[in-house]
């Protein structure tokens, strides 16, 4: 079973929360992230993991009638949280992937306190069932 | 990915050879696919029967003539599907398939290695399918291979490279080398797709994807394989320079979790001497002639390789050498690196006017490196303030992972050091 993990976050001073944090602080999320991706490629339950560029790049794109893109600034500008990356697990059942998710969810933030970031699971449709 | 102990060396032979008998294949092939398909044959055919039955007396004429077989087979049931489909026999450009050609025997000929390449290389190709098609064609990777190196489903690689041969087919191109005329401009193509998987390799080496194969490795096997193909092309030495002189430094510029470490952080002690020293030979012979493109650029490298601490480099000679770069070509890269040299050679406030330059030019307006350049500049020049505000927007701009946690740390740090 494939399930997608949707970390949003808030937004900080800049785009990124992480802007005002403290060397250490900011050096210790960066690991945790880097330990938790090592950790699920050497378990064989990565499929994909990316993180995205912030909100002030993202765009909303809509077809015009004769299907050429029209592009605004957006999703949502004024939002408070935006989607910062996204993991993609292969795992048995639904509760390994909450493991997952509740483990990103404890990253580190400010004083090495956990940020309780959170994390929507949602689980990847597959192909046609096997007869 | 090469050969594996076990198989005593068959596989990297393979590789060796797959590019040379491609090359005569497709000499004799009107569809460059179809020689393609029959070759990767023949290559399967080797991987299975030489580790068990040895090496044959003539392992490139041995693929060779499977090879020309699997072609022939395809062409008659082309053939006879065609007959059977639209009753018509007169498939005159299949007839030489039919016959061993003459000369089949004969050493295959250097030039359709080179041929290969620049076929690879075609203009109507874009860059993604030229690189996949090189890499497959003349690296002889496999399509699963290539797709994990660029970490795309096999599927997608499968499909682009098939595309890129379909565009190659429907271009009408010969199986030729370019004539005087268009060579150093289809040339400077083939460099640039060298140039482009090197690259690839080498700012993805960082992330959490193991098991991948190591492009700029590949990059560098071609790029010797081109070397030896015109040893007295210029241009061809300088390509190699580079990549050998960039490549010297890849252990030491990340860290233990893959994060970035600047050129004046590095430690130098994890430099590549072997790679540096033969570097530093092409570049001299690359720069005999003239400035190059890649040769400069190359001897830029090579300053920064030689000097033994961050300090001792010769800031001087480089920006020397930038001011040549900037009369070869008007690239905004170029100008940026340009300014960085002059900071260090004239101090950050004559870099930091050359920057306002640049905001003014197009293609570089808003790019996260003029920002990321500008607070380093700023924080020379002793504007903490300054300084932090262009960290952040250069870190919210780049796309790169390990560049973005580089600027944000740079900036965390600045703000500490403020606050104490």
């Amino acid at each position: 079973m494939r399930y997608m993990l949707m970390m949003h976050v808030p937004r900080g001073t800049g785009e990124y929360q992480v802007s005002d944090w403290a060397p250490q602080d900011l050096q210790a999320h960066i690991d945790f992230m880097g330990q938790l991706n090592r950790e699920l490629t050497e378990k064989g339950e990565l499929v994909a993991g990316e993180g995205l560029t912030p909100p002030g790049q993202a765009r909303v794109v809509r077809a015009k009638k004769d299907g050429t893109p029209a592009v605004t600034d957006g999703p949502f500008p004024e939002a408070k949280e935006f989607l910062a990356g996204f993991w993609i697990v292969e795992v048995d059942r639904a509760e390994r992937a909450y493991e997952i998710a509740a483990k990103v969810s404890s990253a580190p933030g400010p004083g090495g306190t956990p940020l309780v970031i959170p994390v929507e699971v949602r689980q990847v449709m597959s192909g046609p069932p096997e007869v | 990915m090469t050969g594996s102990p076990a198989d005593g060396g068959v596989g990297s032979l393979l590789r060796e050879l797959a590019p040379q008998v491609l090359g005569a294949v497709a000499r004799r092939s009107d569809d460059f696919g179809a020689a393609e398909d029959a070759v990767q044959e023949a290559l399967i055919a080797a991987a299975s029967r030489w580790p068990v039955e040895g090496l044959p007396r003539n392992p490139r004429g041995w693929l060779y003539h499977v090879a020309l077989r699997r072609l022939t087979d395809q062409l008659r049931s082309e053939v006879a599907r065609r007959r059977r489909e639209h009753a018509v026999a007169s498939e005159v450009w299949a007839e030489w398939a039919f016959v061993p050609p003459p000369d089949a025997d004969r050493a295959v000929d250097q030039d359709d290695t080179l041929t290969l390449l620049f076929m690879c290389s075609h203009p109507a190709l874009t860059p993604p399918s030229a690189i996949a098609l090189t890499l497959r064609a003349v690296g002889g990777l496999t399509t699963a291979e290539i797709a994990s190196a660029f970490l795309v489903p096999e599927a997608t690689m499968a499909q682009r490279i098939s595309r890129a041969k379909q565009s190659i087919k429907s271009s009408g191109v010969r199986f030729s080398l370019p004539g005087e005329q268009q060579r150093d401009t289809r040339l400077a193509q083939v460099l640039q797709v060298l140039y482009l998987i090197f690259n690839e390799g080498y700012t993805t080496t960082a992330g959490p994807h193991l098991h991948r194969v190591d492009l700029s490795g590949e990059a560098i096997r071609l790029g010797r394989l081109l070397r030896a193909l015109l040893p007295a092309d210029r241009e061809v030495a300088g390509l190699l320079a580079l990549m050998l002189l960039t490549d010297a430094r890849r252990t030491a510029r990340t860290g233990p979790m893959g994060e970035l470490i600047p050129l004046d952080e590095q430690d130098r002690s994890l430099w590549d001497r072997y790679l540096i020293a033969e570097g530093v030979t092409l570049v001299s012979e690359a720069l005999s002639g003239g400035p190059g493109w890649y040769a400069v650029q190359a001897a830029i490298a090579a300053v920064h390789d030689e000097a033994p601490g961050a300090e001792d480099t010769d800031w001087p000679q480089i920006l020397a050498l930038y001011d040549v770069l900037k009369g070869i070509s008007d690239n905004p890269m170029v100008a940026l690196n340009h300014a960085i040299a002059v900071a260090m050679v004239h101090g950050p406030s004559t870099g930091l006017e050359l920057l306002d330059a640049l905001d003014r030019d197009r293609r570089m307006a808003g790019h996260y490196r003029l920002d990321a350049v500008r607070g380093h500049l700023l924080e020379r020049a002793g504007d903490r303030a300054g300084a932090l505000v262009h960290y952040r927007a250069a870190a919210e701009r780049t796309a790169s992972l390990p560049e973005r946690n580089y600027l944000l740390t740079k900036a965390a740090r600045l703000a500490a050091t403020g606050d104490s």
